[in-house]
């Protein structure tokens, strides 16, 4: 935390401070807050996915761990904040490329709609990311069929969406989401037996990150 | 100063975004699982540490850091700024002329990487994952570089107008070739970082920069130029992290055969 302090005075002193009271203060909470919320990931968050995690995989019940899986990606980003932001933002920017009517109504439908297909892409992603953990697959060859497929789309979507598409994959995965889907995969990796936690438990969030961008330009490709 | 009223608002913001997965884990942990959890009280007491942490650190960001971050990118992309000292030749600029601008990306994707609260989470659980053998700092340091390389080559493409599916075209192929030799442990590891780098500092701050700058230039339409780089901090991190396992096992290998 210090050096990020030191890089944004460093940054900032060349030019002139609007309010240096402010500045301090914001510092001292952002450190302050980063100081709780690390406390808060070891006893909290950590532990719940992991517990989680076990439970589900000592239940032995593939239809609750995939409903779950399924449900925590879908829930927590239909209701991510960032995403709305976004989806708001590509309904204009629909409106103006005249893809979509320019009326409030017809705009509120398409990010209404951009949100729950990206919802519905993360949480696939998730239940997608369980079922290689269990499975064993190797990550990259996941990636890499997802990256060709984000390639060829590209070609064939509307050029309004692109940026849109590739930002969406960045924006879904919140603070709170992070460390449960981290803590989740980890868990369930070491719970299986055969499994190493290191290969198998990571890579849940680069699967949310790019089953966004997908299912984004399809989207803009159909309403179009 | 800071009203209380602020901390509030911002704790209530905090609690709404938190309700459905508190609903979701509280459901499938009554009905599906039916067993209590471990240690409750102590899960309880992290979560409110982790809503108050939260809050703090938004406010903070929102009160301080934010306001700063905006008024640079304005600053640094407003015409004025950009065009003082060169010679104007019929509005056509060299993208050299925007160094200061891929300077400040750079700045801004490095510290706000290195600020974000996701990113710490996926570095400790890798430290105690692997054993100690991922450095909290080493993978942090890798990703934060990663950001910044790619803040600035994603500034560097709205200053051009490039199409934004070259660059990630591209990427992409380089992150699959990367991926054949890199160490197989970092790979999934190395996927994550990507999409842990943007959330809730470095996308605010970012996409001020591609707005203001996509709106300075000309010929750039907002609209289609503004977005995007986004992405490109989701790509790069992902080779840098790579790149710094595979640096690493080499200077191991180095060390091992230099000692015999």
């Amino acid at each position: 935390m210090i050096l990020v302090v030191l890089f944004f005075q460093l940054i900032v002193l060349q030019q002139s401070l609007p309010d240096l009271g402010q500045l301090v203060i914001g510092m001292l909470l952002v450190i302050l807050g980063l100081t709780f919320f690390i406390n808060g990931l070891e006893m909290a968050l950590f532990p719940i996915g992991e517990s989680l995690a076990f439970a589900l995989a000592k239940k032995g019940s593939l239809f609750w761990l995939l409903t779950f899986a399924f449900f925590l990606g879908f829930g927590t980003t239909a209701a991510e904040p960032a995403l709305l932001a976004v989806a708001e933002e590509a309904a204009k920017i629909a409106a103006a490329a005249g893809a979509i009517g320019t009326s409030e109504i017809a705009q509120q439908k398409y990010a209404q709609g951009l949100r729950l297909t990206v919802a519905f892409s993360v949480g696939f992603a998730i239940l997608l990311g369980v079922v290689r953990i269990l499975k064993g697959w190797p990550m990259h060859w996941l990636i890499i069929i997802g990256y060709t497929i984000v390639v060829v789309i590209t070609f064939f979507a509307p050029k309004e969406i692109i940026g849109i598409a590739y930002d969406s994959g960045g924006v879904t995965t919140s603070t709170i989401t992070v460390p449960l889907v981290t803590a989740l995969g980890v868990g369930l990796a070491s719970s299986i037996r055969g499994r190493n936690p290191m290969i198998d438990g990571f890579g849940l969030i680069a699967l949310a990150s790019l089953t966004p961008i997908i299912f984004v330009l399809i989207y803009g490709m159909i309403v179009q | 100063m800071i009203p209380v009223s602020d901390f509030v608002d911002t704790l209530l913001g905090t609690l709404r975004d938190v309700t459905p997965i508190v609903l979701m884990i509280a459901i499938f942990q009554l009905f599906v699982i039916r067993k209590p959890i471990p240690n409750f009280k102590r899960v309880l007491i992290g979560a409110v540490y982790v809503i108050i942490g939260l809050s703090l650190f938004l406010l903070g960001l929102e009160k301080a850091l934010f306001p700063i971050g905006r008024l640079m990118a304005s600053q640094l992309t407003d015409p004025a700024f950009i065009y003082a000292g060169v010679e104007r030749l019929n509005h056509l600029m060299h993208w050299s002329d925007y160094a200061w601008v891929y300077a400040f990306a750079f700045a801004i994707g490095f510290s706000t990487t290195i600020a974000e609260p996701s990113l710490l989470a996926v570095a400790m659980k890798a430290n105690q994952v692997s054993a100690g053998a991922i450095g909290i700092w080493g993978l942090r340091i890798a990703v934060a570089i990663g950001v910044a390389v790619g803040i600035s080559l994603g500034t560097y493409r709205i200053v051009t107008g490039l199409p934004i599916h070259y660059f990630i075209s591209v990427g992409y192929i380089v992150v699959v070739i990367q991926t054949f030799f890199a160490p197989r442990l970092i790979i999934p590891l190395a996927y994550d970082s990507g999409g842990v780098t943007t959330s809730t500092v470095t996308v605010p701050l970012v996409a001020a920069l591609g707005l203001g700058l996509a709106e300075t230039i000309p010929g750039r339409n907002v609209l289609i130029d503004g977005f995007g780089l986004i992405a490109f901090a989701s790509l790069f991190p992902i080779m840098s992290v790579m790149a710094y396992a595979q640096i690493s096992e080499f200077r191991n290998k180095h060390l091992k055969t230099s000692d015999e």
